[in-house]
């Protein structure tokens, strides 16, 4: 039997703000344990939370940018269950009435050939819980330990509706959200670090059929890699329980990264039964128009916008606006270079080349050595015949290790180019009477050794010869 | 005879200050001494703070030197125990707390100590407030001064038992359902619970977040307007207290009632108010009426749901903000704790006291999968109703005046195995509740055994003053303020 | 509708409570004549009738997103049952 596959997608997107959801507390990642705390995100007794404005502020630009339709009246609820990480015994999120519902975003499949359009159900904002440890100092003990830094740092879910057929598709889908959220700078992305954290639920059905399968929640992926291989784990897994006839349990299974498998969390926990209610001590959202066109006002050009633009404005193919566009730091570091420099093609060869094999996993343009106008600086001298395209790489690797600009490096390791006409004819005149022999293979009709005296004219003014003018004197000398 | 230090109000006191009459000192001394010839009959107080109260009356007395005194400082106040101040154990009458030190203080505290005013101590009280009786403090019941053996009424019932037996000049409590107008009306004192969102409950240990309101207990309405004044006002920390002008209530305070209209609802004076409870209201309604008030009956037709209301969306409310003492983070936690499911339930189990377990149990039910919409939701909407009845009568009428509980306190023990009869007494307070409005309770008459009772006046939404004015006019044409208990104790002082 | 003891021991789970037989017959009995009572409500009418949370209308209450300066970590363990170095100690979480 053919089965298809339905996925659907829950993402935790941790919000970039400087202070926690309700309370003043710093979200900086990784200090001591509860330092990083404060009356109410522990929750003691009689203290209050108060709204942080940017959090509604990211998530009405998550909104706009998937195309929801935004709840100009929403509000907070309380999802009550114990947990020793949840310092309040609830965790305060939204229910009823998110602050945005029934957006998409688009994703392109089948090696980019065809667009799928899928459908986000709902956007919510709520409050992280602490951290547990299981031990202390890789010690393990009796006891479990809890530290509240991370209690109240404000998360977005968003949630998909079950429209991905495969892991590619779901983790393209991963992809253009995330670049999204980066985009509008709400959220850093780092799927390692916990800030864009996924739950996938997985069911399968025959072929042709309307009802849905029994759908298994899938847990622990800790990034793009680990979904996709997960959920092509887990498919394989309940498409062999129903060839053989078995019934698929509803479930939430975690994803073994080290053993490459999903294994049942087999809780004993009764029915989950959260009984979440209206927030008490907080008050309805009212999104006024002025506010929402405010933020409107401040979303910047999302990617897919920026790649029509870029193909447009600057005559660059679809292949290289689509690299360039991917981080919104290099898409800026690549028009800040067209605004210096004018050929677009260049900068962007230059880009996708030396540039991007350099920045390595990170990607932090921002950070790196080499400016635009390094970049501009160098291009222009290779425009004006001062240096080659050759020595140019010579010139970037100098650029990349000690940031100086490109005059000053050619200046000082005499790299400018030699464009004297005497000059180079002194030199190759040299070469000529020193292989005579090979001059006359190529005088017998040997055309392709052309090269090898290219190379030999390059070696003795170590690269640094005009390439066009060599060509002309060499062609000229050779033919006798 | 003269009266002590401890037996006046604020504004005589402030007078006697001001004019370098007395110290601070002085009258913590006198209170203090009161304390500790009284206390152990009444039980007014959890924990007394002396040295601290030495400490900020030593305070207070160098900026009246300065002439930078308010209306408030140097005198000793007693603050329910629900309310937290920084660096003193704040138990909310609970195991649950018993140790419990909170590290910040309420915004209510700030604004007070901001007066230099002095904490004579944190009064007793129905654990997390759940109780009209007292009787429900892990500590064990403050009494009722007027007679011992009967209940003051709660649940901020040491802080009326602390004011009626002048073991303190005026007192703050927190009121979610009554919690001050009962114990109000049974001590014979003035309690008054603000519009919602007038009072910051920034500090203030939650039972249910959309029904508490701070306000104060005093001995007569003056000290309310002077304590209200320094209380209310906008605080970012709580996002349910409301940005609005706070005036000077003092200046609201006339003898007279002309131009009021009181609305006086006819669902209110029904079978089960005690005679003489009534008989004292409607003399008192008659006193207003002298004062050149007009008297209308109006009608509020929801009247009859408002304590299933109530019971239906403050343990709702309860059983959440109570989740947190789970023995993790402070508070009390078992020895018994060989995994983390059983160190929440033992803990659970023996740091709170049946009736708290019972509104967290009635709470949870309510919300449960199946029953939400039967019970919270449809609370919930009733309540809108409850709302509108009070929309429509105010379009009628400036105030609506009712007794303040059905009954004088009864004894100690009478009713605490029937829940459901001590919840439906609540009657006439809870409607005020769930539409936030202002009302107070003022003495109005005592009975043939000498318990005092009271008269409730209901305001529209932020019109405190009505409220005073109305109140001030009935007490100043009366004389019930005036009598104190433990005649025979004040002499002996 | 009536309450039942496994309803009383349902609920009691949810709310993290332990009763001995005795205290969950006496839950039984008191919760079931509560509710009794509130069945009085079914008597009103409620039909799109909005459900309030606070009775006043209140909106939009925020804070600008600035650091405060956080409770000591000694501060915030002041009160805790047990801790060890910085952390809030509790018994060993089996469960996942």
């Amino acid at each position: 039997m053919e089965f298809e596959t339905i996925i659907g997608l829950e993402v935790h997107a941790q919000m970039l703000t400087e202070t926690k959801i309700f309370c003043g507390c710093s979200t900086e990642f990784g200090q001591k344990p509860n330092s990083l705390s404060c009356p109410v995100c522990l929750g003691m007794p009689g203290v209050l939370p108060v709204l942080n404005r940017k959090v509604v502020e990211h998530a009405l630009k998550t909104a706009i940018a998937t195309n929801c339709s935004i709840n100009k009246y929403n509000r907070f609820a309380r999802k009550n269950y114990f947990y020793p990480d949840l310092p309040k015994g609830y965790q305060i999120s939204q229910f009823e009435l998110p602050i945005a519902v029934d957006g998409f975003v688009d994703i392109e499949v089948k090696n980019k050939k065809i667009l799928k359009r899928i459908g986000i159900t709902r956007i919510h904002m709520e409050e992280d819980a602490g951290k547990l440890l299981h031990q202390l100092d890789g010690i393990s003990s009796e006891s479990s330990y809890v530290d509240y830094n991370r209690t109240g740092v404000p998360l977005m879910e968003i949630v998909s509706e079950p429209d991905m057929r495969s892991p590619e598709e779901a983790g393209e889908y991963l992809r253009i959200l995330r670049s999204v959220l980066q985009y509008l700078d709400v959220c850093d992305g780092n799927m390692e670090q916990g800030s864009f954290r996924c739950d996938a639920n997985v069911s399968l059905r025959p072929k042709g059929r309307e009802e849905l399968g029994t759908k298994v929640e899938l847990k622990n992926m800790n990034s793009f890699r680990h979904v996709e291989k997960a959920l092509e784990y887990e498919i394989q897994r309940q498409q062999d329980m129903l060839e053989e006839g078995e019934t698929i349990v509803q479930e939430t299974r975690l994803w073994d990264e080290s053993g490459g498998v999903t294994f049942s969390m087999r809780s004993k926990e009764e029915a989950h039964d959260y009984r979440y209610f209206p927030d008490p001590d907080l008050v309805p959202i009212v999104i006024e128009d002025s506010w929402l066109q405010e933020i409107k006002g401040q979303l910047p050009e999302l990617p897919k916008e920026k790649v029509e633009r870029f193909i447009k404005q600057y005559g660059i193919p679809e292949y290289d606006a689509g690299i360039l566009s991917s981080n919104r730091q290099i898409a800026d570091y690549f028009e800040q270079c067209t605004g210096i420099y004018h050929k677009p093609k260049s900068i962007s060869n230059w880009i996708m080349g030396d540039i991007l094999r350099n920045l390595g996993d990170t990607r932090e343009i921002d950070n790196f050595p080499v400016t635009p106008k390094h970049l501009a600086g160098m291009l222009e001298l290779i425009d004006k015949g001062t240096i080659s395209g050759k020595i140019a790489k010579t010139v970037f690797e100098e650029m990349f290790t000690s940031g100086k600009m490109p005059e000053e490096i050619i200046r000082k390791k005499g790299l400018v180019q030699m464009s004297d006409q005497n000059e180079i004819e002194k030199v190759i005149g040299e070469i000529i009477d020193r292989n005579a022999e090979a001059v006359e293979e190529y005088r017998q009709g040997k055309e392709k050794i052309f090269g090898f005296f290219v190379g030999l004219v390059m070696k003795a003014t170590q690269g640094r010869a005009n390439p066009k003018i060599v060509n002309e004197i060499l062609r000229r000398k050779l033919a006798g | 005879m003269t009266k002590q230090l401890y037996q006046m109000t604020i504004h005589e006191l402030n007078k006697l200050l001001e004019d370098k009459k007395v110290s601070s000192g002085e009258i913590v001394e006198s209170v203090f001494k009161r304390i500790e010839s009284v206390e152990e009959k009444v039980h007014a107080y959890i924990t007394l703070t002396y040295d601290l109260a030495m400490q900020h009356a030593r305070d207070a007395d160098g900026r009246i030197l300065r002439k930078e005194a308010g209306f408030l400082t140097g005198i000793p106040l007693a603050i329910k125990d629900i309310i937290c101040i920084s660096g003193v154990k704040t138990t909310c009458g609970s195991k649950m707390l018993e140790n419990f030190i909170p590290p910040y203080d309420a915004t209510v505290i700030k604004k007070i100590k901001s007066q230099s005013a002095v904490f004579a101590g944190k009064t007793n009280m129905d654990e997390f407030a759940m109780g009209s009786s007292n009787e429900t403090s892990f500590f064990g019941p403050a009494r009722n001064p007027w007679d011992t053996e009967r209940i003051p009424g709660g649940s901020s019932g040491g802080s009326a038992a602390a004011v009626a037996a002048d073991e303190c000049i005026a007192s703050l409590g927190s009121d979610t359902g009554g919690s001050i107008r009962q114990p109000a009306s049974h001590c014979g004192v003035v309690g008054l619970k603000p519009t919602y969102g007038r009072v910051s409950r920034f500090g203030l240990i939650a039972f249910a977040s959309s029904l508490d309101q701070i306000g104060p207990v005093t001995k007569d309405v003056e000290d309310a307007a002077i304590l209200l004044n320094c209380i209310s006002g906008f605080d970012p920390m709580d996002s349910t207290s409301v940005n609005r002008e706070v005036p000077d209530y003092t200046k609201a305070l006339v003898k007279n009632a002309k131009g009021l209209t009181l609305g006086i609802p006819k669902e209110y004076f029904v079978e089960g108010l005690d005679p003489e409870v009534e008989k004292a209201v409607r003399d008192g309604i008659r006193e207003i009426e002298k004062q050149g008030a007009k008297i209308k009956e109006i009608s509020l037709p929801h009247t009859q749901y408002a304590v299933a209301v109530y019971y239906l969306i403050a343990p709702a409310e309860a059983c959440s903000n109570l989740a947190r003492y789970d023995g993790v983070k402070y508070g009390y936690r078992s020895d018994c704790k060989s995994n983390l499911r059983e160190m929440y339930e033992i803990t659970r189990s023996e740091g709170f006291g049946p009736e708290v377990k019972r509104r967290i149990m009635l709470g949870t039910y309510a919300l449960s999968a199946g029953y939400y919409d039967a019970y919270y939701k449809k609370a919930s909407q009733v309540r809108t109703l409850i709302c509108r009845d009070f929309e429509n009568a105010f379009k009628e009428c400036d105030l609506v005046v009712t007794p303040t509980a059905p009954a004088p306190a009864y004894r100690v023990g009478e009713k605490i195995s029937d829940p459901l009869s001590m919840y439906l007494d609540d009657i006439f307070t809870v409607p005020a509740n769930l539409a936030g409005l202002p009302c107070i309770s003022v003495p109005c008459g005592f009975n043939d055994k000498g318990l005092p009772m009271g008269l409730q006046g209901i305001g529209n939404l932020f019109e405190e003053e009505k409220v005073l004015r109305c109140a001030y006019c009935f007490e100043q044409n009366t004389d019930w303020h005036l009598r104190r208990p433990f005649k025979d104790a004040v002499s002996a002082c | 509708m009536k309450i039942t003891k496994k309803d009383v021991e349902h609920v009691a789970t949810l709310a993290r409570l332990r009763f001995d037989e005795g205290e969950v017959e006496l839950f039984t009995d008191q919760l079931n004549k509560i509710m009794e009572y509130f069945e009085k409500l079914k008597n009103v009418d409620t039909t799109g009738v909005v459900p309030s949370t606070h009775a006043v209308d209140l909106s939009n209450a925020f804070r600008e997103d600035a650091v405060k300066k956080s409770l000591p970590s000694d501060e915030s363990l002041k009160n805790a049952p047990d801790s060890e170095q910085t952390f809030f100690k509790v018994p060993k979480i089996i469960e996942v």
